[in-house]
């Protein structure tokens, strides 16, 4: 196979390995939530697992159960029929616990903005930390909000700590 | 040991099993029939003289609603299958122009026929056509859930698209409330469950495990058996058929391609086709090429990545790490050609938006070659792991007939052995100077659509390499040649790697769109995923699912 090198050698995967491994312990379990996105997002989230972006290396794996779930990766519009699914799904995380809106979809509707089916967006809905903005991003990107969105973690823990 | 064997032979004579008529057997291939045909035999057994209007490969035919079941016992008695089935409401273009509801149906060799019924707005009913085409059945829920136009005797109307009641909108496709219309009853969704002793039920979804879209799947099972599958799906449904309204053919395409991202083409060149049909435009040489130099890009990443999946289907993560690392490489192609790793943005009304990178196209040949070569080698080695294989033979088997009576396209009808492809039966841009072998596969399981896919990728290849080598200079978009003319509509189809994607459209005032319905491959194969899975454990339900690769996206819109 003539490309040679499998990984991505961009320095942000780095700074995101040593940033989970400060936070967190090792490692970062996420849980991905399909909103009502149009499978474009979602597929550039997959697309971290291949060979070339291989995310597990930085500590980073993909749950089943959210209430294994350290953050949740939100792409789409939020959908009427899904709104209630989503709720349940936020909820069930232990805390702390982060939201990353992925794509235009999940921050604003992007094209499918106004409609009747849905919200403009995932902030209506779940408190969002991270928006990752994109149509849909490049894995890179989402690697780079997820970084931002580890980086929220000594906010949310020192507020705890205040109250 | 004979098993893999014998697939690694059939995947190494590569074309040798692809053929122009593939699995249609001559004893049920039926007659060409042409307009004059179709017009004749609904005369006759309507009893009077029709209306019909369109053109040589389009016809529309006025009928009433109460003759719809019988012109449809008319076309599918010439071998016509159904193509989609929608609800309109007319009164945007004219207040008393009511609404209607449209069976498509594709004669062989022929003419789409449109049968259009009119409706009454007082209480707009029409007899179910489901028990005639029981590819309908969705088709119908939906137009019941969308404009509260009723099928009389349909099986299962429970709500399909539309999953609770929207206050103050009950028929969100409704141009102006009915005169009937009272505020919808909360119609509770009952899964269709099984009862029995020793029968127990499986709720899964709508979110499941793993980078998946959600939808609610309810097994009833025996033991480790499937005894029956109830899917309740458009959890992503986002209304892109009213959101698109009243825009501009220019401003819809963005929405319209968006159905799915990973079927971007498909849906970009079906929704220009249409729009070219209105606007008597042709899009110039080049366009006409490059987009299906986009489409096989698009399929090519599509089944690479399919057929990975269907090794995580089984946990092996060899292929699913292999074949990703290929489609990865596609998608680093697809960026360099267009800009966007899913060719997104390209396709429009008159030809394409963009040109194509011209040093990514001379570079393209070789670099496809290289995955090919790749693909090839892994695939090999897929087929000849007794372990991998044996998990896919006699796995969610899809009979002809099933696929036939439930209308099913793409893949899964190939790996069934119908051999359809819109490619072949009804070529549009350079597919018409192109020969594309249709690859069919028999035995209607896991490895029969494993096969086709593999087969199929490897056809995509040849014709990029080929499309590259010979793309035609020149302009790449011509202007609409006229205004598309208020109330006029077309539909307009295209091959996706999901099997055809038909899209419907009636044009408003001022070039804008005034219906527009989608029809994706997905949608139509849906109900046959559901069809496969009872007697299978209820752990090869992923596997299953996984080789059909339907996207929720596009059936959900």
């Amino acid at each position: 196979m003539s490309d040679g090198a499998v990984r991505a050698s961009v320095p942000v995967d780095e700074r995101l390995r040593s940033s989970i491994m400060r936070r967190l312990g090792r490692s970062l379990h996420v849980r991905h939530l399909d909103a009502g996105s149009c499978n474009g997002c979602d597929w550039e989230i997959a697309a971290l697992l291949d060979p070339y972006h291989d995310v597990q290396r930085l500590g980073i794996d993909f749950v089943a159960s959210p209430r294994h779930a350290d953050l949740l990766l939100v792409t789409g519009i939020m959908t009427r029929n899904l709104a209630d699914a989503a709720r349940r799904t936020y909820e069930a995380m232990p805390e702390p616990r982060l939201v990353v809106a992925l794509g235009a979809c999940a921050i604003s509707g992007g094209v499918f903005r106004g409609t009747y089916a849905g919200s403009d967006g995932v902030a209506e809905t779940l408190p969002v930390d991270v928006l990752v903005p994109g149509c849909p991003p490049r894995p890179e990107a989402i690697i780079e909000g997820i970084l931002v969105a580890v980086g929220r973690l000594d906010v949310r823990r020192a507020g705890r700590q205040a109250t | 040991m004979t098993t893999s064997r014998r697939a690694a032979a059939s995947l190494e004579a590569g074309a040798g099993r692809a053929s122009r008529d593939g699995g249609r057997g001559a004893h049920e291939q039926p007659a060409v029939c042409d307009r004059a045909a179709a017009l004749a035999s609904l005369e006759d057994r309507l009893g009077h003289a029709v209306e019909a209007s369109g053109s040589d490969d389009e016809v529309v035919v006025a009928v009433s609603g109460a003759e719809l079941p019988r012109a449809v016992e008319a076309m599918t008695a010439l071998g016509a299958t159904h193509v989609m089935f929608l609800g309109m409401d007319l009164r945007g273009l004219d207040p008393d122009g009511g609404l209607a509801v449209e069976e498509v149906l594709a004669t062989p060799g022929g003419p789409l026929v449109r049968l259009r019924a009119p409706l009454s707005p007082e209480r707009p009913s029409h007899p179910s056509l489901t028990g005639l085409v029981p590819a309908a059945a969705w088709d119908e829920r939906e137009s019941h859930d969308l404009f509260g136009i009723e099928p009389s005797g349909h099986p299962d109307l429970r709500p399909l698209v539309i999953h609770e009641p929207i206050e103050g909108l009950p028929h969100p496709l409704l141009r102006a409330p009915l005169a009937s219309c009272e505020p919808r009853p909360p119609r509770p969704f009952r899964a269709f469950v099984a009862h029995g002793e020793g029968v127990y039920e499986l709720p899964v979804g709508p979110i499941h495990a793993g980078i998946i879209e959600p939808g609610h799947f309810r097994f009833s099972a025996v033991g480790e058996s499937v005894l029956h599958l109830d899917a309740r799906l458009f959890y992503t449904h986002r209304g892109i058929e009213k959101l698109v309204e009243g825009r501009t053919f220019e401003q819809a395409l963005a929405i319209v391609e968006r159905a799915c991202g990973v079927c971007t083409v498909t849906h970009a060149t079906a929704y220009s086709r249409a729009v070219e049909r209105l606007t008597g435009t042709e899009a110039p040489p080049r366009a006409r090429a490059a987009r299906v130099l986009l489409a096989e890009m698009e399929r090519l990443y599509n089944h690479v990545g399919d057929l990975g999946n269907i090794c995580a289907g089984v946990g092996f993560h060899f292929g699913t790490s292999r074949l990703g690392w290929q489609k990865e490489r596609l998608l680093r192609l697809n960026e360099g050609l267009t800009g966007h790793r899913y060719l997104t943005g390209m396709v429009a009304p008159g030809g394409l938006r963009l040109d194509l990178d011209g040093a990514a196209v001379t570079a393209l040949a070789s670099a496809v070659d290289g995955i090919d070569h790749d693909v090839r080698a892994i695939v090999r080695r897929l087929v000849r792991s007794d372990s991998f294989m044996g998990r896919l033979h006699g796995t969610g088997v899809v009979t002809a007939a099933t696929a036939r009576r439930l209308g099913a396209v793409g893949v899964a009808a190939r790996a069934s052995g119908l051999a359809t492809d819109l490619r072949v039966d009804r070529p549009t841009d350079a597919y018409a100077e192109i020969d594309v072998p249709v690859v069919t596969h028999a035995t209607g399981d896991v490895a029969a659509r494993f096969h086709v896919r593999a087969q199929e990728a490897l056809v995509s290849s040849a014709i990029v390499r080929e499309l590259a080598g010979r793309l035609p200079d020149g302009p790449i978009r011509v202007p609409p040649a006229r205004v598309a003319e208020p109330g006029t509509s077309t539909l307009a189809g295209a091959e996706g790697p999901r099997g055809a994607s038909w899209l419907w459209l009636m044009a408003g005032r001022d070039g804008r769109v005034e219906r527009l319905h989608l029809r994706s491959g997905s949608f139509a194969d849906w109900p046959v995923v559901a069809a496969a899975v009872p007697g299978n454990l209820v752990p090869d339900f992923p596997l299953i699912n996984k080789s059909f690769e339907l996207c929720y996206a596009c059936t959900d819109r």
